[in-house]
């Protein structure tokens, strides 16, 4: 199956790691993911707050180039996923500035493009029963806290592929690897990414309760979709460990990481060194990672 | 003919029979008695539900003008008022209900137990073979041959053994029987929102946090526990209970939109009893606005709130999860303006009360109209409130739309008279 794929800027600079393992294990799944050629900027989420019609030109113009290469349109990042699903939203219900926009990108695009995030994709055409049947090395034993970014999940009559108050699709995922998900509180939580800039202490805060109730609920790993959310929740530690007493680090994957490591591909392509939480020894443990790995 | 013989049905059909006409009376269960048989204490008066009403039930049960159909639905109606014909499709309960006496060895001597999901709501357990309620009306049980071994594994075959009248048929087929009625009351009542439609309660999954009906299950001195206090997980007695109020109702983005009506008052008399059981215990209730219009309801809950020493926070749960074998309650304090955090020992959701869901198919066998969230409707909201709009068919209680006991029994008494006054008029 040959779907359209747009990584995206953070998937193409600092998430590597998880545009890597995206498109290798979607490849060992039998899904060819097909970059869009010449893409641009999906606008990250400040075209939709305000009701200038132009602003959305610039994820027009991809999903415009997706059309001209298939119906399906597959993004891993998830403001990517929200932006763009959004936009084709918009396209397909307003008229008035369908005929704008279209006007302005010299386009007739009526929004057929479907955009699917990755997780959707191996739910839905894929299989986790599929799934389960590729895996070489099980992940059994591993405790694993999901989580969601809120980008997949909210405004849920919009974008929503899941329960956006008990989104349970990585869960199932991470089960069919052999894992065992956790049954925690905060898979839905704030991560506080957007207070990053103007009140980092209280995004501090919010990153230590998500990270501590994993913790608490027997959880070795957090593993999330979400880029935004895996470097907050990634990043925060190296302060939290000085800050609050009796923290206990936790390692922050993507779940592709995990997927890839599960169908038998080579984890030393995904940059796991670059985490700040260093994911390393925990793998080794587990015998998910040779030990000679530096 | 009266569908559905909850209290509204039994009211219905006590009403017209006691005037001397002979009633059919069709129930979906194998006996009668609905929710109010499963209730604790009513309120505002904490009488015993279960004996407030059994003698109805017994008297539905032995009336010389009524006929009873249990474990069957309503197949088809033809006709018009005065000259309906029906015909009622009866399951197959596996049991002679003629000659079975209802000694009850059979259930004692099931080898297996399963988890009654629906009149214990999941908490207690039952037979095989089974009835409802060791008060049931008939008290004759069924065969519930998902969980049966014999007709699982094709051996066993106990209670055919047992039986001291031979009553055990396990050949028996579904029947379809042909009745001739002048006037059909609708009755067929509500049901609670699962808890799985509650992502943010945890979906169903977190063991100590249950419904409504389940706690009346915990209340009830005939209820699994014997009526002590004990949450589902570990068995222990609970020492903080949260109630939250309009789980599910007045929330037009994501559930029902409409006022479940009932939930204030039950939820205080929950805390109360609790109370009462547990004397160490802490009882919070969440809640939007307290809404206690009736004869002694706001005088009930300002008893809660003082005799009872149940506390009250304005304002809604945004989520519960389970955290080191507590539930903890995180919502707000709209008074204060203050997020609040409650490690719970169990959480009682408050849910909404929906139509049935064999309500949509019956409403289209009958030619009824239904509203916009599958509630029956009423031909006039103001005027005609127990007419269908189809004439010789009225309705009564909670499938119109939530209702307490008081209110439903007053309708059906109405639908009782409209009756009577078409067959008055017929001599």
């Amino acid at each position: 199956m040959k779907v359209s794929y747009f990584p995206g800027c953070t998937l193409n600079t600092k998430g590597k790691g998880f545009d890597r393992s995206v498109r290798e294990a979607l490849a060992a799944l039998g899904v060819e993911l097909e970059e869009l050629p010449d893409w641009n900027c999906c606008g990250a989420s400040f075209p939709l707050l305000v009701d200038n019609v132009l602003d959305l030109a610039g994820p027009a113009r991809v999903l415009v180039a997706a059309s001209a290469q298939g119906d399906k349109l597959a993004t891993a990042c998830t403001t990517c996923y929200n932006v763009l699903k959004r936009t084709n939203r918009v396209i397909r219900l307003d008229r008035e500035r369908r005929e704008r926009l279209n006007y302005f990108i010299e386009a007739d695009y009526q929004g057929q493009v479907e955009v699917m995030d990755v997780l959707q994709i191996l739910r839905d055409e894929v299989g986790f029963e599929e799934v389960k049947a590729k895996v070489q090395k099980s992940l059994s034993g591993l405790k694993v806290a999901c989580y969601y970014g809120c980008m997949v999940l909210r405004p849920p009559a919009e974008v929503a592929y899941d329960d956006p108050e008990n989104p349970h699709a990585l869960d199932e995922l991470m089960a069919s690897l052999g894992a065992e998900p956790v049954l925690w509180g905060g898979k839905v939580e704030c991560c506080g990414n957007y207070l990053v800039a103007i009140k980092p202490e209280l995004a501090m805060e919010m990153s230590y309760r998500i990270i501590s109730s994993a913790y608490r609920a027997g959880a070795e790993v957090l593993v999330t979709n979400c880029p935004l959310c895996q470097f907050n929740l990634d990043r925060w530690q190296r302060d939290l460990v000085v800050k609050k007493g009796g923290f206990r680090p936790l390692p922050v994957l993507y779940f592709t990481q995990l997927l890839a490591i599960a169908l038998g591909l080579d984890p030393t392509r995904y940059e796991l060194e670059k985490h700040y939480v260093d994911p390393k020894p925990l793998l080794k443990a587990k015998g998910l990672l040779d030990q000679e790995v530096g | 003919m009266v569908i559905g013989a909850g209290i509204a049905g039994i009211q219905a059909a006590l009403d017209i029979a006691n005037a001397g006409y002979e009633v059919v009376v069709v129930e979906r269960l194998p006996s009668i008695g609905g929710h109010m048989l499963q209730l604790s204490e009513t309120f505002p008066t904490l009488d015993c539900s279960q004996c407030i009403l059994t003698p109805r039930t017994v008297e539905v049960g032995r009336h010389e003008k009524i006929k009873l159909y249990t474990y069957s639905e309503v197949e088809s109606l033809e006709g018009e008022v005065g000259n309906f014909r029906v015909r009622i499709r009866r399951y197959p309960s596996y049991v002679n209900w003629d000659i079975c006496t209802g000694c009850g060895v059979c259930q004692e001597k099931c080898p297996k137990r399963v988890i009654s999901t629906d009149f214990e709501r999941g908490i207690g357990k039952r037979k095989a073979i089974y009835t409802l309620s060791p008060q049931a009306v008939p008290n004759k049980p069924v065969i519930d041959p998902e969980n049966c071994l014999y007709f699982t594994q094709g051996k066993c075959r106990v209670c055919e053994r047992f039986c001291p009248v031979g009553a055990i048929d396990y050949n028996q087929k579904e029947r379809i029987f042909e009745e001739e009625v002048g006037a059909v009351i609708v009755a067929t009542g509500y049901e609670l929102l699962p808890l799985t439609e509650l992502g943010e309660y945890g979906a169903g999954t977190i063991p100590d946090v249950i419904d409504s009906l389940a706690f009346e299950r915990l209340l009830s001195a005939s209820g699994p526990t014997a009526g002590k206090i004990l949450r589902p997980s570990d068995g222990k007695e609970p020492k903080v209970v949260v109630f939250v109020q309009c789980a599910g109702s007045r929330d037009p983005e994501r559930h029902m939109p409409y006022c479940s009506k009932i939930c204030c008052m039950y939820t205080a008399k929950h805390a109360m009893l609790y109370r009462h059981r547990v004397h160490d215990g802490q009882a919070i209730i969440f809640y939007i606005d307290i809404r206690s219009a009736g004869k002694g309801y706001e005088e009930f809950i300002h008893r809660a709130v003082t005799e009872d020493r149940v506390l009250y926070i304005r304002g809604k749960v945004a989520r519960l999860y389970q955290e080191d074998g507590k539930v903890v309650v995180r919502g707000v304090d709209t008074l204060s303006g203050r997020q609040v955090e409650i490690a719970a020992d169990l959480v009682v959701l408050a849910v909404a009360m929906v139509p049935r869901p064999e309500t949509r198919a019956l409403a289209e066998k009958l030619g009824l109209r239904l509203d916009e969230h599958g509630f029956l409707e009423e031909e006039d909201r103001n005027f005609a409130p127990l007419e269908s709009g189809r004439p010789g068919i009225f309705l009564a209680g909670a499938g119109t739309g939530p209702k307490d006991i008081p209110e439903t029994v007053s309708q059906a008494s109405g639908a009782a008279g409209k009756v009577l006054s078409l067959f008055s008029q017929w001599g």
